[in-house]
């Protein structure tokens, strides 16, 4: 994976963010072995303190596993994945309105503005 | 957390030029740390204190309990801002300087490092260009198992390509037990691999803080307030 990293925002919160958008999307499976802490560093060249911190977070959500003998591992738990989907779409577009309800837009225009815009795609 | 680093009220002077004045510095094993202060603020001066060339006025500094000397310079791997190394040595004859030197150097790490980074051992170093001699000094040193690290200025001359394998390099070499203390004035390049930052200025201590607490509490990047703090 690819990671994409300002350093205006905690590091460990952008890490989090991106690992999970990495398991709604299907790019980690539910049960797939993570990469060690230091790959994981090293891949998106941040200290490996930090991608531990993230890992912990990651783990106090059950997002992740630690089996203490064999690595770490995406949850099997497909209830909390999509509990987790629901709540990332609604950040998205929370953000998102508040954004156009700062351009002065009342919801039914956002909302055929992003219809008008869908149908070009 | 056992402290590698302790430094107490450690003052300075060259003539009546201050270059560290009463700083308190703790700091503890498996950190990467920034030291970072415009120039001419004592960063070299703090380092080369650590690293038992310079002899502080007043204060202690302590290196895993130990004072500088023979016995702590076993543990520091230093990375000097100037090259040292006599231009005739070839890039192999470098490492079995090293080897020969320090009994915790790993030649086969130093020889891996060298190949990733598509570098000739053969070379003599004086046909080397500025940020090819800064690769492999920075090999050298990253290649003892040491318990501290002090790196002054270690990315200044190298492309901005080659500054991300050298990050890697650093972040992937040190371990759990061992810290690393890297002066720089390029902030934005290293800010992403550190645990804390230190600023000096005027060879005060005005900041020691973790890099994720700073932003969580300023919304900013430490290369932002960097810039904020030592406004000209």
């Amino acid at each position: 994976m690819s990671w994409e990293l300002n350093t205006d925002k905690p590091v460990y919160l952008q890490l989090v963010d991106q690992i999970q958008a990495e398991i709604i999307s299907g790019n980690y499976k539910p049960g797939d072995k993570l990469p060690s802490v230091r790959d994981l560093a090293a891949q998106a060249t941040v200290n490996p303190n930090t991608m531990q911190r993230a890992m912990t977070e990651l783990e106090r959500d059950g997002l992740v596993y630690t089996n203490r003998t064999t690595g770490r591992f995406i949850t099997s738990d497909e209830d909390l994945i999509k509990q987790l989907k629901k709540q990332y779409i609604t950040r998205i577009i929370e953000e998102f309105l508040d954004r156009m309800k700062l351009l002065g837009l009342e919801l039914d225009e956002i909302i055929s503005y992003v219809n008008q815009v869908a149908e070009k795609k | 957390m056992s402290v590698i680093l302790d430094c107490r009220s450690l003052s300075k002077k060259f003539g009546s030029i201050t270059a560290l004045s009463d700083v308190n510095l703790s700091l503890e094993r498996g950190r990467i740390i920034g030291l970072l202060g415009p120039n001419g603020s004592g960063k070299t001066t703090l380092i080369k204190i650590i690293n038992g060339l310079l002899v502080p006025d007043q204060g202690d500094i302590h290196i895993a309990g130990m004072e500088p000397g023979i016995e702590s310079k076993k543990i520091i791997s230093f990375l000097p801002e100037r090259t040292y190394l006599p231009d005739w040595m070839k890039v192999s004859d470098a490492i079995s300087f090293f080897k020969d030197f320090y009994e915790d150097f790993e030649e086969a790490r130093a020889y891996d490092m060298l190949q990733r980074l598509n570098l000739d051992p053969n070379k003599r170093l004086k046909t080397l260009s500025k940020g090819t001699k800064e690769k492999v000094q920075l090999i050298l040193v990253m290649s003892r198992r040491a318990d501290l690290y002090c790196l002054d200025e270690p990315i200044g001359g190298v492309d901005p390509a080659a500054r991300d394998y050298i990050l890697n390099t650093i972040i992937t070499n040190y371990d759990e037990k061992a810290t690393v203390i890297i002066s720089t004035h390029l902030i934005a390049d290293i800010e992403s691999v550190l645990d804390e930052v230190i600023f000096i200025k005027d060879g005060r201590l005005v900041l020691h803080a973790p890099v994720d607490d700073i932003r969580e509490k300023e919304g900013k990047s430490i290369d932002s307030l960097f810039r904020e703090v030592f406004k000209c």
